[in-house]
């Protein structure tokens, strides 16, 4: 029973990850209608970033703060120079767009900072907890109270703000976004930003989580999440999040008790196409 | 010609098949699929299954390689009738994780391991090698652009351009959506497993991790950047995309770099593909044909 709850604390930390990740690309799809594959090399580049800064000057606080604004510029760089001008094209269009981009910045990162696996040797200042036998690492704690913060800063802000009513009022429908006197152009801008800083947010944890940073570590989350945020319902917040923590706590639990043939990843494809034959808009999206 | 060049000029051939079925898909039937490379391997497996533990010839695996893709291709294109555009891109690119996990993980498919010693193709007691295997594959490469120039003038074609551009339109009149789209799909993966055969046969060993997502990624690549919808589209896409890395192979570490930077450029100011409505080239050509009206 022990074990079972310790697997099952590390799978909702999973989940988290993903649901840090997913967050962003479910923001862009809502609002672009665009399958932002290169959403995970921006959360290398974070991981990257996180890394240098904490060498450079030994905060983690700066670590964290320079990776978010590196990466919500190179978020807004993507829109502008890519996303934006092929909006008009068919959805795959965009879409090649992002994926060469996603390789071409992975190829970036192999060049300048080796091909290597890089530790990522630092310590979050949170308290380890005990509850009855069980710990719960600084590590995991950290992992849950930023989740839960950024949660909470993305509901406050797409519900409580006037930001977040251009938000979901460009995500609605464009032209009468504009035409209520919204720069649609600058709300597109503002996702990429909030969804960038929190790649790199997700970036910098699941370097410091699996104390390891390489230049493909975006391939398998790059993919993951683009099903992710399929199942949870193109562009819903709270499905991608419910979608990602189940797909967490659901993979650690199948790998530690059941003996499938096939790997982890295969299982999550599998079972994405279920849902979406069974549902074609997927979990919480509406038609 | 050096063996250097009539193996790239090989490859080429063997892509240029595999990418026309896909722009059957995608540029004749408006069918995204992100998921090309697993039909692909499907044709491979089958072809190479078959000589090597049923003991058959190229030849007479061939038809039965053309069926079980045709068939896989039906199944797999079942998904197309339940979801659509995004929808079905990430369903496609979920196929072809599964499909390759499939080959990778299950003992029968040789596992990690692969298939090898595949045999070669005779051609009436004539080994085919070399040169000879790549005119063999250029007679299927015409093959397969007789059968999309065909496609494109039969009824079965229009029916598909009309579910493309606006599908409950056509449907409305009596064009059904389920037949025409699975008819697309069958005729693309057949021509990706046709490709796979010939491709087993060159290289005479397989393995699951050659046909995985990046290989898709190229091929819908090539089908874009050489002009979705036409005939010879495809085979300028296979050209360019084969030659370019081939190009770049002195510039060793930053080989990858430049390709990948290129193909963003591409995508990016000529979205339409080379040939495609809209771009430099036909304005050029359509400019000296037509006498300036451009």
């Amino acid at each position: 029973m022990q074990l079972f709850i310790e697997q099952f604390l590390n799978g909702i930390a999973m989940g988290s990850i993903y649901a840090l990740i997913t967050l962003g690309l479910a923001l862009v799809y809502g609002v672009m209608r665009i399958l932002h594959v290169a959403h995970a090399a921006v959360y290398t580049v974070g991981a990257y970033i996180g890394l240098l800064v904490l060498h450079l000057t030994g905060s983690l606080f700066l670590a964290f703060l320079s990776a978010m604004g590196f990466c919500a510029f190179l978020g807004i760089v993507i829109e502008r120079f890519i996303y934006f001008p092929l909006l008009k094209y068919p959805p795959y269009v965009p879409l090649i767009g992002s994926i060469a981009a996603m390789l071409a910045i992975e190829e970036l990162c192999r060049l300048v900072a080796g091909p290597y696996i890089l530790t990522f040797p630092a310590r979050l200042p949170f308290p380890v907890v005990h509850l009855g036998g069980i710990t719960i690492s600084e590590t995991l704690m950290a992992v849950y109270c930023i989740t839960a913060a950024v949660l909470l800063f993305l509901w406050y802000l797409t519900t409580k703000t006037e930001l977040g009513l251009a938000m979901r009022a460009t995500s609605q429908d464009i032209p009468i976004a504009d035409a209520m006197g919204i720069n649609s152009h600058w709300i597109m801008s503002i996702t990429f930003i909030i969804g960038s800083a929190i790649a790199a947010i997700a970036g910098i944890l699941v370097g410091i989580y699996y104390n390891e940073v390489y230049p493909t570590m975006g391939a398998v989350p790059a993919y993951k999440t683009l099903a992710l945020i399929v199942v949870g319902g193109m562009g819903s917040v709270p499905g991608a999040v419910i979608a990602s923590l189940l797909l967490g706590v659901a993979e650690t639990l199948l790998i530690g008790y059941a003996n499938i043939p096939l790997p982890r990843d295969a299982l999550a494809f599998i079972a994405m196409i279920a849902i979406l034959m069974w549902r074609p808009e997927g979990l919480m999206g509406s038609k | 010609m050096s063996s250097y060049l009539i193996t790239v000029a090989t490859f080429i051939a063997i892509y240029a098949i595999v990418v026309c079925g896909l722009n059957v898909i995608v540029g004749f039937a408006g069918q995204i699929s992100l998921g090309h490379a697993a039909f692909f391997s499907i044709g491979a497996y089958a072809s190479a299954i078959l000589t090597t533990k049923a003991g058959l010839s190229f030849w007479t695996a061939l038809p039965l390689v053309i069926l079980v893709s045709g068939l896989i291709g039906l199944l797999l294109g079942l998904p197309s009738l339940r979801v659509k555009d995004d929808f079905l891109a990430i369903t496609t690119i979920g196929i072809n994780f599964i499909v390759e996990a499939v080959f990778l993980y299950i003992p029968f498919f040789g596992g990690a391991l692969g298939i090898g010693g595949i045999p070669r193709v005779f051609f009436f007691g004539m080994k085919m090698r070399g040169t000879a295997f790549f005119i063999l594959c250029l007679v299927f490469l015409a093959l397969v652009l007789i059968v999309c120039w065909w496609f494109t003038r039969s009824w079965g074609g229009l029916a598909c351009f009309a579910l493309r551009e606006e599908e409950e339109a056509a449907s409305s009149m009596g064009i059904s959506p389920v037949r025409f789209k699975l008819l697309a799909f069958v005729l693309g993966t057949v021509m990706a497993g046709l490709g796979g055969a010939l491709y087993a046969h060159y290289m005479r060993f397989i393995s699951a991790t050659d046909f995985s997502f990046p290989l898709s990624i190229t091929f819908l690549g090539m089908v874009v950047l050489g002009g979705m919808g036409t005939i010879w589209g495809p085979v300028l896409g296979a050209l360019l995309l084969c030659i370019l890395p081939e190009l770049f192979r002195p510039l060793a570490n930053y080989r990858m770099l430049l390709y990948t930077v290129i193909l963003l450029l591409m995508i990016r100011f000529q979205p339409g593909g080379l040939l495609g409505e809209g771009s430099v080239a036909r304005k050029v050509f359509s400019f000296r044909l037509l006498g300036g009206k451009a």
